[in-house]
């Protein structure tokens, strides 16, 4: 097992990128006055950098605010961003004109949390399924409704529910309609926002269950969104932590948990409640405050306003994110 | 907040514009004209003719208009064709009155409406709702002139307790209980053709209310049930209540027309029929005017108090 | 004074709607000591949160206790009238709750909710709560206590709110908390302080909490005892670290191997449980588990199983609602999580 994973990783690292995100900045205005003057920006997403390789999976974590959502909408082109390049597959989307635009929009897909607030509700499942196909022309029409029943076995769905309103499913039912109704398209990267954070725990661990199969067997590229640490960990080669619309640490899944070097990742792990009670009284490191607001965020390091280790050099200078497997964004990184 | 209401203001100017050539339009199109209605059978075609050149109705529309912008930002509103008046002082004579009969209307309605209202919500589905229910169902949809017939021939011939119409006894000593007497049935009949819709409102908004979770928290901190619905409920169900204030003011006009003519109240509702009996065009283009100040100044009102009741709304 | 605090026997609670009772809560029968925590386990609809507002007898219209009884100090909440269980409400127990973004009243200043309670309870002066409650709001880490008096909620952040709803809860020291999913609606970090204030209080106040949750991380770290609760029903009791060290009930097992760890090094695959939690209107007949059972018998299909003690148990704290035998429920033990190292 362990040799299997470890040559997983070694292909995807030699491979070329998927997608990569070069300063990806996602800034919204607030206006002021009579004549709605621009006074700031809510700086969403500050200029983030990463890479995706082909059939990996990447986990993107954070508390809420960080600007995780926003990457991944920007990913999919659900916003246009403020800044930056999104390059899918060497091309980069701004350069796209809107039929090609069309043709990538099959390409990435997305999977919402909330599965119920997603999907039509006047719409059976079987339209909201071959919707997508007979828009993109992808089959011929007299195939979609074999395409739609394959779909349907794919994520574990009886065939017979074609038929069906939204309502008629339970939460784990419906977030598999969701990752249906991205799957049919033959997507190459899908992200995965947050899609177990509103299901209940035995139901959260069938949905993460067949993502991991479709993966494999569909060579799926994942950007899994996620705030649950233990579900990002479970599903990711790679971990991307977020704060205040940066990343302030990417490394290895392992790498990240047995050794993080940020004092935020560090925090965030010892944070996270362990369902061991032998382990309860563990030294944790609790941050002291709230996330500052990412209208009017600190000079310097973002996090020095919480961070246990800070110095006066982290209220002066921003910190880049530096190292090649294990990158982190830290003046002084933990060891 | 200042600004946002001068911004208000501001952008209340060319809908103001808009809403005075709409009417001087319409007042246009409608057939016949001032001279028609009050020619009387002597006069020559050419004295009619004459009267026309001198009301200046010859005139292309758009040089009647620019005419009565041009006064208007004079503060001129021209005189009536009818009486000769100042349109101005015309229409303040009848101000007061309106302006009584609709704050009394607004003031009973709400009297009806709020605690009908919570009533009905705190006992949804009850005898006591659907009775209600029935109740708004009848504010809506009997006419107010229905309403006013029936309420004259009921409280002023039946049983003679108020009179038929007017605002004074005519050669009484036109005291204050006089004039009470009068308002009563008018403003009845319009505050209950209102309650009818806001008891809806006040029962939808209260109902959203009480499946709040700050409502747990407040029994759960063992608050009696009657501070729980009065205070900690109704504070936030009148939220939007209030609100509405500034969209029942342009329904209020309207009942008003009506009303005052049933009950020959002196008031604007009154000189408005008349005028358009008597095609008097300045008259009427004053109070389309006025009226359409009114509704846009109401819409800012609504706007403001929601900053005012609810302390997470602020203008900036 | 009674041994227990708080003692659950048989409830059953059922809804009245459109179409008949529905039964939402049935048998579910527990103790709680003084000052003692402990954690009641499920997923949604479960009855967990239909529980703790029986106890607080905060149903609404519809919901009523139908049978059983709820003794709190020897006093048996389901008999006593309003005006009594008010005086009990939010003074000798008082409840927090999930969304700390919805459970304050965004019309009232923060003061003014605060010294609500105390006023009733603690029959303090206008100044004299006030003053206390600055007390209150400082002890549970409340920055500028005195200038958040005067503030809206809305101006709060999830976490301060979360903060003040504990504040309010603690003012009159009760002697029992109930925290339904107190951190739920937390970012990881606010939800870390928030128990770390939790278990401070309960040390300082000799506090009992009840806390409602569907994270067994938080269970882990806050109960000494643990209920879990399933379609309603209780199956399964035990201190927390028999728990999760020998859980007996399938359900448990399936709810603990269901859960991605952090600490494990990889895991290959989660333990699921198959299908979904049957509703109200629709309960199997027998186990109400047995649908999704992999070790589901004959007899879990007809009878219904009673919540027991598990035989041989040393501590004889540990029970179970469940057919297997003692041979079986340990067969069941090993290998339900594929771990690789």
């Amino acid at each position: 097992m362990i040799l299997e994973s470890l040559k997983e990783t070694t292909i995807s690292t030699e491979s070329s990128p998927i997608l990569q995100v070069r300063n990806l900045k996602q800034h919204y205005p607030i206006t002021k006055g009579i004549l709605s003057r621009t006074v700031g920006h809510v700086k969403a997403v500050d200029g983030i950098s990463f890479d995706i390789f082909p059939g990996e999976t990447l986990g993107l974590v954070g508390e809420s605010g960080c600007g995780k959502s926003t990457t991944g909408r920007a990913i999919v082109q659900l916003e246009k961003p403020t800044e930056g390049e999104i390059i899918f597959e060497g091309k980069n989307l701004a350069d796209f004109s809107s039929r090609e635009m069309r043709k990538i929009r099959t390409d990435l897909q997305i999977i919402f949390q909330d599965p119920y607030s997603s999907l039509n509700p006047r719409k059976r499942i079987g339209d909201l399924l071959s919707e997508p196909l007979l828009f993109h022309k992808l089959v011929e029409p007299f195939e979609v409704k074999k395409k739609v029943d394959d779909i349907l076995e794919v994520v574990g769905l009886p065939r017979a529910y074609v038929g069906r309103y939204p309502h008629e499913f339970s939460g784990g039912q419906r977030q598999r309609i969701g990752i249906a109704r991205a799957l049919i398209l033959n997507p190459k990267l899908i992200v995965c926002d947050e899609p177990v954070s509103a299901l209940d725990v035995s139901i959260q661990a069938q949905v993460l269950n067949l993502l991991k199969d479709l993966q494999k067997e569909f060579q799926l590229t994942f950007l899994f969104i996620g705030h649950g640490l233990g579900a990002v960990k479970y599903i990711s080669d790679r971990i991307a932590v977020m704060y205040l619309g940066n990343i302030v640490e990417i490394a290895k899944t392992e790498d990240i948990f047995k050794n993080p070097k940020h004092p935020y990742s560090s925090a965030l792990l010892s944070a996270y409640p362990v369902p061991n009670p032998h382990l309860r009284n563990k030294e944790k490191i609790v941050l002291q405050g709230d996330v500052p607001s990412p209208a009017n965020p600190p000079s310097g390091c973002k996090f020095h306003t919480r961070c246990p280790f800070v110095q006066s050099k982290c209220r002066e200078e921003v910190p880049v994110l530096k190292g090649i497997d294990h990158s982190v964004a830290c003046h002084f990184p933990l060891s | 907040m200042f600004q946002y209401i001068i911004r208000r203001i501001l952008i209340a100017v060319p809908v103001l514009f808009g809403v005075t050539i709409f009417n001087f339009l319409i007042i246009n199109l409608a057939p016949g004209n001032p001279v028609d209605m009050f020619v009387n059978p002597n006069m020559s075609v050419a004295d009619i003719t004459a009267k026309k050149e001198a009301l200046g109705l010859n005139d292309p529309l758009w040089e009647q208009y620019g005419r009565w912008m041009g006064n208007l930002f004079q503060g001129d509103f021209g005189y009536s064709f009818s009486t000769y008046e100042p349109v101005i002082s015309n229409i303040a004579d009848r101000l007061g009155p309106t302006l009584l009969l609709m704050a009394t209307a607004l003031v009973i309605a709400y009297l009806i409406a709020i605690p009908i209202g919570i009533l009905s919500a705190t006992r949804q589905y009850s005898f006591i709702d659907y009775l209600t229910t029935t109740f708004s169902f009848f504010g809506i949809s009997v006419p107010s002139f229905f309403l006013g017939l029936g309420a004259i021939y009921l409280f002023a011939i039946v049983f003679p307790i108020f009179p038929t119409g007017g605002m004074n006894t005519l050669g009484g000593s036109a005291g204050f209980t006089d004039t009470i007497m009068h308002l009563i049935l008018p403003a009845l009949v319009l505050g209950t053709g209102i309650a009818g819709s806001m008891v809806r409102y006040v029962r939808s908004s209260m109902l959203e209310v009480l499946g709040q979770d700050y409502l747990r928290t407040a029994r759960a901190k063992g608050l009696h049930h009657f501070i729980v619905n009065n205070k900690h409920a109704l504070r936030n169900a009148l939220i939007p209540i209030v609100t509405i204030i500034g969209l029942e003011i342009p329904l209020l006009i309207g009942g008003a027309v009506v009303t005052e003519q049933i009950f020959q109240w002196p008031g604007l509702g009154q000189l408005t029929i008349q005028s358009i009996g008597s095609r008097d065009y300045p008259t009427l283009m004053a109070l389309n005017f006025l009226a359409a100040i009114t509704v846009l100044f109401s819409n800012l009102i609504t706007d403001v108090m929601y900053s005012v009741v609810d302390p997470r709304i602020k203008y900036n | 004074m009674a041994k227990y605090l708080l003692e659950v026997d048989k409830l059953q609670t059922v809804f009245k709607t459109g179409k008949g009772e529905v039964t939402s809560v049935e048998e579910v029968s527990f103790q709680l000591k003084p000052g003692q925590t402990i954690g009641i386990v499920g997923e949604s609809g479960c009855g967990k949160s239909v529980t703790s507002l029986s106890i607080m007898r905060l149903l609404g219209k519809h919901g009523i206790v139908k049978k059983g009884s709820i003794l709190f100090n020897g006093l048996d909440l389901t008999k006593i009238s309003e005006s009594e269980m008010r005086n009990i409400r939010g003074n000798e127990i008082s409840m927090i709750f999930q969304e700390p973004m919805t459970s304050l009243n965004p019309v009232f200043t923060i003061g003014n909710q605060m010294m609500e309670g105390i006023r009733l309870h603690m029959k303090l002066s206008k100044k004299e709560a006030r003053k206390y409650s600055i007390e209150m709001l400082n002890s549970v880490g409340i920055p500028r206590p005195e200038a958040i008096m005067d503030e809206f909620p809305h101006s709060l952040s999830g976490g301060m709110r979360q903060r003040v709803m504990i504040a309010m809860a603690l003012s009159c020291n009760p002697k029992l908390l109930i925290a339904d999913e107190p951190t739920t609606a937390l970012d990881v970090t606010i939800q870390a302080q928030i128990l770390e204030l939790m278990k401070n209080i309960r040390t300082k106040f000799n506090t009992a909490i009840m806390i409602i949750t569907h994270d067994l991380g938080v269970v882990a770290e806050m109960a000494d005892r643990i209920i879990v609760m399933y379609a309603g029903q209780v199956v399964e009791e035990a201190n927390v670290f028999t728990l999760f060290d020998n859980p007996k009930h399938p359900y448990t097992k399936g709810l603990i191997g269901s859960i991605p760890h952090i600490d494990y090094d990889a895991e290959e695959r989660l333990v699921s449980i198959p299908g979904a939690v049957p509703s109200f209107q629709n309960m199997p007949t027998g186990c109400r588990f047995h649908t999704r059972c992999e070790f589901a018998m004959e007899r879990c299909l007809q009878q219904q199983p009673d919540l027991i003690p598990v035989p041989n148990d040393e501590l004889d704290d540990h029970k179970v609602r469940c057919w297997l035998g003692e041979e079986e429920l340990a067969a069941t033990q090993p290998g339900n999580r594929e771990v690789t190292v």
